[in-house]
């Protein structure tokens, strides 16, 4: 999952047609072939079969029961506890990414310092999914480096205060561990987009630094901050391997549930499940929509 | 300012202590495989595993066959957008973004509900089922092969290339082969290692349709029952994935470089 809000899709220099010739225009299309049959075979037709599954019974005929059985509390259940940890930690990842990048940013800080957190953030987003889970085992797990350090040293017993990794928090925290570097890497451009000639001119206005921000930093940043956090949601939405390894299954995500679903018919009901699958590919169209609509707008500012 | 400097100080330390402690705990935990002292045992242990050497090739090969696919479907059909249907661009760009919307997770159970049966039964056969899980890898990466692709298009003026190499007799594959593609390497590159970098580890879909063949499941499974293996490979696989994040960096003009943001799937 990615994005960067400063590539303007460098659609800027949109190169002119050739010159007319000869062929006509509407045999242009065929060169897109090989590109659109792959697209068909291995991106609409799984999405569809899922769609259609969702709408059929056992035996094939049209029925809306499978759509009715989303709103039963175990599967809301489900939505709502992957919901809660992407909204969770795209908030926690992009406040403490917005004010890591600024600080990266802002100056005062060795270039080199910059440069290697910048890098790090690069590998950090990238490393996800299993050897993260199990990173965090070995930190945060009962026996791990941190949970023993605090407790011999510290005489915090995180256990006994009833933390655990397995629970929504720990899921948390270690989900953080790939949200927080791409919200540094999503935001960074933006802040960068920041002008000093607004701040100066806010400054020469008589404006203190909490007016500055109050009136011209944060609105203009509004639009990239949202977007980033919405493009972290999504990025948390999805998640799957990361949660698995973890909790070993024993969260109810919507991803593991589909999982042990394709694994073994927990649902009892095959039907169920497609359409339990197509409803996350919902909930992620509404929210890149959002975010390309926020995307938009922030590059209003940004751009030269 | 002082005082902005102080916070500014505050973050970045804290974010590098979150950052640090789990490798730093892995790291430690990777050496205490014999009792008592430290020792590289772990790592001996791992590389004595058949199971991870073995997957890893097969993942790395997965992953090369999936740049392939990718860079043949993609390279061929952005030129032709420039050359001959820029009305078609944002469609095309479009369609390369849809990736974005569907979870691995939803992805793997399409692919396999679609093609366990019916007219094309791929997973009847080892290598219809290799193939449909290099299809599914291209299908993630779309978006930043294309994004990586068009960069580089953007950079050089395809059209005028073009015409120059046909005013001059030249044939199509030699403008492709000889003009376009050289113009293109950084961004092909960049585009081959990102792709490599979600390959490698990716669990969700290798594990539904090859399991433990491929790499991400085998760490999984060394996981499940052998620690301090399981801790060398945690190690080895952040290596992993910094070489290739460097690789990226060090190929990469703009194009790749904003590939790097990219991630595999979770």
């Amino acid at each position: 999952m990615s994005n960067n809000v400063h590539t303007v899709a460098s659609g800027g220099n949109r190169p002119k047609p050739l010159s007319p010739r000869k062929s006509p225009p509407s045999f242009a299309w065929v060169g897109l072939l090989p590109f659109l049959v792959f697209v068909v075979l291995f991106l609409f037709l799984p999405s569809l079969s899922l769609f259609i599954g969702g709408f059929q019974d056992p035996k094939g005929n049209f029925t809306l029961e499978n759509i009715r059985g989303l709103f039963t509390p175990f599967i809301l259940n489900a939505y709502w506890v992957t919901i809660k940890i992407s909204f969770a930690t795209a908030v926690m990842g992009g406040i403490v990414g917005f004010f890591l990048a600024y600080a990266l940013v802002a100056g005062g800080v060795p270039h080199w310092v910059r440069s290697s957190l910048m890098t790090f953030c690069g590998v950090a987003s990238n490393f996800a999914g299993v050897p993260l889970a199990q990173a965090f085992i070995f930190t945060l797990g009962r026996v791990g480096l941190l949970t023993i350090f605090l407790r011999e040293v510290l005489n915090i017993d995180l256990y006994a205060q009833g933390f655990t990794l397995y629970s929504f928090w720990g899921l948390s925290v270690t989900y953080l561990y790939f949200q927080l570097p791409l919200m540094v890497l999503i935001i960074t451009p933006p802040i960068e987009g920041l002008r000093r000639e607004w701040r100066e001119a806010a400054e020469n206005l008589g404006a203190t630094p909490s007016q500055y921000w109050w009136h011209v930093g944060i609105p203009v940043l509004m639009p990239s901050l949202l977007g980033s956090m919405i493009l972290l949601f999504g990025n948390a939405f999805g998640a799957y391997a990361t949660a698995l390894s973890l909790t070993g299954g024993l969260i109810n995500l919507v991803t593991i549930l589909i999982g042990s679903q394709i694994k073994g018919d927990v649902l009892h009901n095959p039907n169920l499940g497609y359409a339990l699958a197509f409803g996350m590919v919902v909930v992620m169209a509404v929210v890149m929509s959002i975010y390309y609509a926020l995307r938009r707008r922030s590059e209003y500012w940004l751009k030269q | 300012m002082k005082k902005n400097v102080f916070w500014n100080w505050l973050w970045i330390i804290i974010s590098l202590v979150y950052f640090f402690i789990p490798l730093y705990a892995t790291f430690n935990f990777s050496l205490k495989a014999r009792k008592g002292e430290l020792s590289l045992l772990a790592y001996q242990q791992m590389m004595e595993d058949p199971r991870i050497l073995r997957s890893l090739i097969f993942s790395t090969q997965i992953g090369l066959l999936t740049i392939l696919l990718g860079l043949l479907l993609m390279v061929p059909t952005v030129y032709w957008v420039r050359l001959k249907a820029p009305r078609l661009r944002p469609v095309i760009e479009f369609i390369s973004l849809l990736p974005f919307v569907i979870p691995a997770i939803v992805l793997v159970f399409g692919l396999i509900r679609t093609y366990s049966g019916g007219l094309f039964p791929l997973t009847n056969t080892y290598t219809g089922t290799n193939f449909l899980l290099i299809a599914g890898y291209v299908v993630i990466g779309l978006p930043y092969l294309y994004r990586s692709v068009d960069a580089g298009m953007s950079a050089i003026d395809v059209i005028t290339l073009t015409e120059a190499a046909q005013s001059l007799g030249a044939s199509w594959t030699t403008i492709m082969f000889r003009v376009i593609i050289p113009n293109l390497r950084s961004a092909m590159l960049g585009a081959a290692f990102l792709t490599l970098a979600i390959v490698l580890g990716e669990f969700t879909v290798a594990t539904f349709l090859v399991g433990l063949k491929a790499f991400g499941p085998v760490i999984w499974q060394v996981g499940q029952n052998r620690a301090y293996e399981a801790s060398a490979l945690v190690i080895i696989s952040f290596i992993i994935t910094w070489v290739l994040m460097g690789l990226i960096n060090y190929v990469g003009r703009r194009g790749a470089a904003d590939g790097s943001i990219a991630a595999g799937p979770r």
